[in-house]
């Protein structure tokens, strides 16, 4: 039964990316785009991916849809056709998806348990995780503990990134003329998204944070609840208005989050040198290796969400404050 | 039984297909935020290859409940690389859009013939 959901996800999923890719009005390219990060999160569930498919339905679906309607609402949102050249186009990528299709035959098929990437480190990992950390959820252990230098650099590049955008979107616009806009009211006037918005508001910070400190024993961690307080929060600038969001997060605290974020991750790496283990061994961070290990993962969790949160909502912030401007 | 085999192979078609989608879009399309659409459509098509791959037959999600003896899991590793990947692909595609902003605002078009035209 499962499967053959599985296959109606999967063919709704190719429908999407089509219409995506054929509309000529990039508002409704971008609402078609949120519904595709939707049906892949589903799709990520079914493949027993949990964790992913949280962090794809906040990040995929809530905020990338954000962003790109917030550069829409600079840039225009009609999609000017191009003559000529698609048949070749068409062929190029024709023969490039027949050459991959032929290629997966090779492939060992769905759910293979003898396939090799399930023969390497991952028994490992599954077997030691309740051993060394003392937690079930082994996609945190991994992501934190084990494979910790990948999400460093993780952490970093979302940091590079948003001081990026905070460099681009910071210089003023070159035309003389630009007085700011009166102050966006947001939904203010609009009795219904007022009233339901605002009871969400609330419960979406709260679950944001029991994803938070809850990663470790089901699916989250850092990444998704930083992703959903910020889905929060922007739900509280579109209802109430840009201005009314940065008085209650101004941005120097979310500049604060992003740059300690990244800090407390790397600050414990270095802790863990001095105390004599290894960059990010937390095994000795206390007396016994497994509290080592959990208080360890706890603080950089932390600073992850802090980082993740902070970047996405100044990210926002820019392109928001950008559009009072034009 | 054989057409059951082959559709074992069905996510990885979907995956074919999705990722030449995406490139299309951004080979053809001369809009600059269109072809950043293609881009992250193409970037969810490896994330799926990805997450197909983690799949085991009979297996749930990698959280170990206690108590429960002999269960089989899906792989973590995979799961964890996507996972990092989707919020890392959110903050490239916003550094991409405020590149797309800034052309607007010097060119006053975000088509790429136009754009090229202009210079």
């Amino acid at each position: 039964m499962i499967f053959v959901f599985a296959l109606f996800l999967l063919t709704l999923l190719v429908i999407t990316a089509l219409a995506i890719v054929h509309t000529e009005n990039l508002f409704v390219a971008v609402m078609l785009t949120s519904i595709f990060s939707l049906l892949m999160a589903a799709n990520f569930f079914i493949l027993d991916a949990a964790d992913v498919a949280l962090t794809e339905a906040a990040v995929g679906a809530g905020v990338t849809t954000v962003i790109f309607l917030s550069a829409l609402a600079l840039t225009g949102e009609r999609e000017k056709p191009r003559v000529g050249g698609r048949n070749i186009a068409l062929v190029t990528v024709g023969v490039l998806a027949l050459l991959i299709i032929y290629a997966t035959f090779d492939k060992p098929r769905l759910g293979d348990p003898n396939a090799p990437v399930h023969q390497h480190v991952a028994p490992w990992y599954l077997e030691k995780t309740p051993e060394y950390m003392g937690f079930p959820n082994v996609v945190t252990a991994v992501l934190s503990s084990f494979r910790g230098y990948d999400t460093l650099g993780e952490v970093f590049v979302v940091f590079a990134a948003c001081i990026g955008v905070l460099f681009i979107l910071g210089v003023r616009p070159p035309r003389e003329s630009l007085e700011p806009r009166d102050e966006s009211s947001g939904l203010r006037h609009h009795l219904i998204p007022q009233v339901v918005g605002r009871l969400l508001v609330p419960f979406i910070v709260l679950f944001g944070l029991y994803v938070q400190f809850h990663g470790e024993y089901g699916p989250g961690g850092g990444f998704q609840a930083g992703a959903i307080i910020a889905t929060g929060v922007i739900l509280y600038a579109l209802l109430e208005g840009e201005a009314e969001a940065l008085r209650a997060v101004p941005r120097s605290v979310l500049l604060g989050m992003v740059i300690g974020g990244a800090m407390l991750f790397g600050s414990v790496g270095v802790v863990c040198m001095l105390m004599g283990g290894a960059f990010l061994d937390y095994s000795v961070l206390a007396a016994d290796p497994v509290w080592g290990q959990q208080l360890g993962i706890l603080i950089i969790e932390a600073g992850v969400g802090m980082a993740v949160c902070g970047a996405l909502l100044s990210i926002f912030h820019a392109f928001a404050a950008r559009e009072s401007l034009s | 039984m054989k057409l059951l085999e082959l559709l074992g192979y069905f996510n990885y078609w979907v995956f074919a297909i999705i990722l030449t989608v995406g490139l299309y879009a951004v080979i053809r399309k001369t809009n600059l935020i269109k072809k950043l659409i293609g881009l992250s459509i193409f970037q969810s098509a490896v994330f799926l290859m990805y997450i197909t791959m983690d799949k085991v037959e009979g297996g749930t999600a990698p959280i170990i409940q206690a108590g429960v003896e002999n269960q089989i899991f899906s792989n973590p590793l995979p799961q964890v690389l996507i996972l990092t990947a989707i919020v890392v692909g959110v903050s490239t595609l916003a550094l991409g859009l405020a590149i797309v902003v800034r052309i607007n605002e010097s060119y006053g078009t975000i088509e790429e013939r136009e754009i090229l035209d202009a210079d």
